[in-house]
């Protein structure tokens, strides 16, 4: 298997690039429509050493229920936890369009062996994950050993089944230059990613605008080369919606209209709900919000 | 195989809403004088002409027309600050002033950012994040050499001109002025200087501004008025240098109409430039480089990468990226915080640019045009790019100043060398290479007095700009630009 | 009706843009004709770390900034002392100064900041070079800070002196840790307030007080302060830093050759000894002809 090692990505010019997209001002019907978007893409994500069942049941309950008072808004999109809280996931969520999205390959880190990896996909598949989000072997690909990551992946992939779709985490932060976080994204999505994914959440940096446009022009040029899609999403670090508007106008003029979905684009967040809440508020009423009016899940 | 693959689609999902600029707190003048002494008066023979905003075509001011008597003027008056009080304020106090002009603009940044977008038809987002902080950047950067000329040119005793004639375009009217005025003053000599006719106002304001600094009257007069001020200036015996920016036509006249004096003068006109794209570049950010190099400020650029020449191994591949990319282009009202491409600044503007595009049909080319809405008022024109070019079409071979691409392609270093460096022009040129002895091979032997590697378009005060051939003589900009105002000798 | 109370000022140290007392609480009372003025902080060796510390970590992000962007922050001290010129000429004459020549002094201070602010973005056009070495190389020579520099200020001209000390040292993008003059210290810390006030990132100037004769030595042998602009008069203390400095071959500027009243004290040169060369080489790809253009 050839790798297309050749596609070169300059810093400065990215950086350029997302300093027009910051800079584009959404009003009114615009910014009401891009924040209901926004809630729909949104996996609402709970991964503590301390996360319990009802924990897990609660944060279930606010993926159905954003704000009583605001019942014309839509659903988030997935809720993600540890693989050994996909059961209660998927039976709080049974009856709803929520998907369960499951971590796993030895979340965050990654360091375990195949096995151990594999073993662990297949139990959330059979508790009933409907997406797994599994994070590349970093060590290797700092090493070079870039077929091994790819087919890491790829056996992954293998194991989620039919019915699963596989979200590959980069984990940019820990990846180098825009051309390695470049490469990780073609790896990925040749090796059959359904989805690729900037981060864990766990070290900083997480997601940034930059990183993600590299990432989109990965896929873009995969569409282009094979007339495939492939999702994306940004994790960690997007804690407002300001920020959240500005990944969806990146999206939105890096691929156009068919990734505004989310069956293909999602954002990984927790508190980043709250405030999109606050802010439809604040479109629909004219004043500015306070949290204590939505709840703290 | 590509090609049965679906072109991506970027509108009609989530669009963005209006999000107009307010101008609220603005006001413009009914009508506005010459700026003479440091005092606003009437010109002379009472004449004035008609500024209007060009995506709308309303009226948004009389200006005055300075005729011989206003140019006499102002031009002694310039003369009478140079040889009285100019002279005896020493360099360190000379440099307070401009610092001062440099600080009021920062302060009132909003407003004439408003205006330079009324007036000339750049979209808010540009005036506002480019134009004036350039402009402001430019009188702090020249007021730090008033008094440190002599680390500049050392072992002389640099000496300033005395009155310099200044004529400035209207694609950076603001900005123009600021390059014009800010060495003039910082190398010890007078200013008189005329603004653009179909942007004269943000000029005006800077003399309210100049005024507020309190710098001494007759130091700058800013006149407004047409070509035949012009001409009135260049042509008075009293000015001894002139510095110009606009048209190579214009340019010409000028270098004629001054021959045999003793006046100085550098040139700052048009230009064709090439921007290259080999195919080891990282073709997504030098696609976004050649939309800035020529769509930015609707084109109206002298500098702008108005030629395209892609490797043909990555021809497909970059035109494909270009056309998405110009699918999330706005065009529309400048006010528009959102706007890409605002107004074309005139009629006869928007004339030329049409005029150039009928010819490029007409010689054979392919075009491609932006599919947009455009406003039922005012002067647009969607960007624009034609393939199948040859170095022969006179849209590769004549300046459009407007957003036109001509695209063509190569093969080699040597023959993009070749074609890139085959016009009279010679003011800037683009190259996209992820390597960088290539890239200081190319910037080596391209003819051009700017040269922009995996860049386009920047601009900084330290940062010499002019052009060969053509283009000019003469550079705006650094330690360069302190020369032209001064006696080296 | 009873007399209003003057609120009496407390005199801290600057460290990381914060003012506190010095760790080890002492304090040394400044008098004149017998009358005391202020108690001042008698620094010790651990404030002077401290210091360092700071403006060790302030380097790297004070040094890249744009040069434009230090600039305008130099001009902004410039702005905010001219607006309290009237405390510090208070000070001065307080310090034993003549009014005339305090406002003399003060007005020459913000001037000289005021020239300085213009060099940032105009040392490498004049120092820098494009060197068109013999090979095929695009070889071009930058000068760039070294990094935390320890400032000895002058004893006597105790604003204008600190000014001339501190502004050629940080234009270029060095930090700093002053030791200020001892027998007139009050402008210093007011000083540090208009830096506080003036946009200048925490930890590019640190200002201690005290007993330069204990603190010098301490900060002459830091391992990780790399150079010295040292203005003192006394030779043996001089002698004494020198030979302390050695140890990690710090950059030394004997500053007391110049003398800063002197209007020829402003020049690019003063910057350019507490900067560095640097000289990169890429190579020009050769094509058809021969020789390359740089």
């Amino acid at each position: 298997m050839i790798l297309d090692l050749k596609t070169k990505v300059d810093k400065l010019g990215i950086e350029d690039r997302v300093s027009r997209i910051t800079k584009r001002s959404l009003k009114s019907e615009a910014k009401l429509k891009g924040l209901k978007m926004i809630l729909s893409m949104i996996d609402l994500t709970t991964l503590e050493g301390m996360d319990t069942n009802k924990r897990v049941e609660q944060l279930c309950y606010k993926a159905t229920h954003l704000h009583n008072e605001l019942p014309e808004l839509p659903n988030v999109a997935a809720v993600c936890v540890y693989p050994n809280m996909v059961k209660t996931a998927s039976s709080f969520l049974k009856y709803t369009e929520v998907k369960v999205a499951s971590v796993s390959t030895a979340f965050p880190s990654g360091n375990s062996s195949l096995k151990v990896k594999i073993q662990e996909t297949k139990e959330a598949v059979f508790n009933g994950a409907d997406e797994i989000d599994m994070v590349i072997s970093r060590g290797k690909f700092h090493s070079g050993e870039y077929n091994y990551v790819f087919d890491e992946i790829a056996t992954i992939k293998e194991n989620c089944g039919d019915k699963a779709r596989l979200k590959v985490i980069l984990e940019t932060g820990e990846l180098g230059d825009y051309d390695h976080i470049r490469l990780a994204s073609e790896i990925a999505i040749k090796a059959g990613a359904d989805f690729i994914k900037t981060s864990t959440g766990k070290i900083k940096p997480a997601a940034t605008l930059p990183v993600t446009l590299v990432m989109l022009e990965a896929i873009k040029a995969h569409y282009y080369n094979t007339g495939k899609m492939v999702g994306m999403k940004p994790a960690g670090g997007i804690s407002n919606s300001k920020l959240a508007l500005q990944y969806l106008i990146m999206v939105k003029e890096t691929l156009g209209n068919l990734w505004l979905d989310k069956h293909w684009f999602r954002f990984g967040a927790s508190s980043l709900a709250n405030d999109v809440l606050m802010q439809v508020l604040k479109q629909k009423t004219g004043f500015y919000q306070s949290n204590n009016y939505f709840s703290k899940d | 195989m590509s090609s049965k693959i679906k072109s991506l689609k970027y509108n009609g999902k989530w669009d963005f809403s209006p999000s107009i600029e307010s101008v609220e707190n603005l006001s413009i003048k009914k009508e506005y004088q010459l700026f003479i002494n440091g005092q606003f008066q009437k010109p002379a023979a009472n004449k004035y002409f008609s500024s209007i905003n060009p995506s709308n075509e309303q009226q948004l001011s009389r200006i005055a027309k300075a005729e011989s008597k206003d140019v006499n003027l102002a031009v002694s008056s310039a003369r009478d600050a140079f040889n009285g009080h100019w002279r005896k304020i020493s360099a360190k106090e000379r440099a307070k002033y401009i610092y001062r002009i440099a600080r009021i603009i920062q302060e009132k940044s909003k407003e004439l950012a408003i205006v330079e977008t009324l007036d000339g038809g750049k979209p808010i987002r540009e005036s506002r994040d480019v134009d004036i902080p350039l402009t402001s950047a430019h009188f702090f950067y020249y007021a730090g050499w008033a008094d440190k000329l002599k680390y500049a040119f050392p072992n002389r005793n640099p000496k300033p001109l005395g009155v310099v004639g200044q004529i400035i375009p209207w694609n950076f009217p603001l900005m123009m002025a600021a390059w014009k005025i800010a060495p003039a003053l910082a190398t010890g000599n007078t200013v008189v200087l005329k603004p653009a006719e179909s942007t004269s106002i943000t000029a005006l304001l800077l003399a309210e501004i100049i005024k507020e600094s309190e710098l001494p009257p007759g130091v700058v007069n800013i006149i407004t008025g047409d070509g035949s001020t012009g001409n009135l200036i260049v042509n008075h015996p009293d000015v001894n240098k002139i510095a110009f920016t606009g048209s190579t036509e214009v340019g010409k006249s000028i270098m004629e109409s001054i021959s045999g004096t003793n006046k100085r003068s550098t040139m700052e006109l048009g230009g064709k430039a090439a921007n290259i794209i080999f195919e080891d570049a990282p073709l997504d950010q030098a696609v976004e480089g050649v939309i800035n190099g020529i769509y930015f400020n609707q084109g109206h650029v002298c500098c702008a990468g108005s030629r395209l020449f892609i490797q043909e191994s990555v021809y497909d591949v970059v035109l494909r990226k270009l056309k998405d990319r110009m699918q999330s282009l706005l065009v529309g009202n400048p006010l528009d915080k959102n706007t890409d491409i605002g107004a074309v600044n005139s009629k006869q503007q928007l004339a030329t640019i049409h005029k150039y595009i009928n010819i490029g049909v007409k010689e054979g080319a392919d075009i491609f045009q932006l599919n947009c809405e455009l406003p039922n008022s005012g002067y647009w024109c969607p960007p624009t790019l034609f393939t199948n070019v040859s170095q022969s079409h006179s849209i590769a071979k004549e300046e459009i100043f407007g957003p036109v691409l001509a695209v063509q392609t190569f093969r080699t270093t040597k023959e993009v060398i070749n074609k890139a460096n085959n016009t009279p022009y010679g003011l800037s040129a683009g190259v996209w290479t992820d390597k960088g002895s290539k890239a200081f091979n190319l910037a080596s032997k391209l003819k051009a007095g700017v040269i922009w590697a995996n860049t386009y378009n920047k601009f900084d005060p330290t940062s010499p700009f002019g052009g060969y051939k053509e283009s000019g003589h003469g550079r705006e900009g650094g330690l360069h630009g302190l020369s032209p105002y001064l006696n080296i000798e | 009706m009873s007399k209003r109370i003057k609120v009496l000022k407390t005199y801290k140290i600057f460290i990381d843009g914060k003012f506190p007392r010095t760790e080890s609480g002492r304090y040394t009372q400044l008098k004149k004709d017998n009358i005391p003025i202020a108690n001042i902080c008698l620094s010790s060796r651990k404030d002077i770390k401290n210091a360092v510390l700071s403006a060790r970590n302030a380097f790297e992000s004070w040094f890249s900034k744009s040069a434009y962007n230090r600039s305008q922050i130099l001009y902004r001290i410039a702005e905010i002392l001219e607006g309290n010129k009237n405390q510090f000429i208070q000070e001065l004459i307080l310090q034993g100064e003549d009014s005339k020549k305090a406002i003399l002094e003060i007005d020459y201070s913000i001037d000289r900041i005021i020239y300085f602010a213009g060099w940032p973005d105009k040392i490498n056009p004049i120092f820098g070079s494009v060197n068109p070495v013999a090979s095929s190389h695009f070889n071009f020579t930058i000068l760039e800070p070294m990094g935390v520099v320890g400032i000895i200020a002058p004893e006597e001209n105790s604003l204008l002196g600190l000014i001339s000390s501190i502004i050629p040292v940080i234009l270029s993008g060095n930090t700093c840790v002053a030791i200020v003059s001892e027998k007139l210290p009050l402008c210093a810390i007011s000083l540090a307030e208009v830096i506080s006030n003036s946009d200048v990132p925490n930890g590019v100037v640190n200002i201690i007080t005290g007993n330069k004769d204990e603190l010098a030595p301490h900060l002459a042998q830091h391992m990780d302060v790399n150079a010295l602009g040292l203005n003192i008069e006394n030779k043996e203390l001089k002698n004494q830093i020198f030979l302390r400095a050695s140890n990690n071959l710090k950059r030394l500027v004997d500053v007391s050759k110049y003398n800063i009243q002197d209007s020829n004290f402003e020049s690019p040169y003063i910057v350019k000894k507490f900067m560095e060369a640097k000289t990169t080489w890429h190579p020009i790809e050769k094509d058809f002809t021969s020789s390359n253009n740089y």
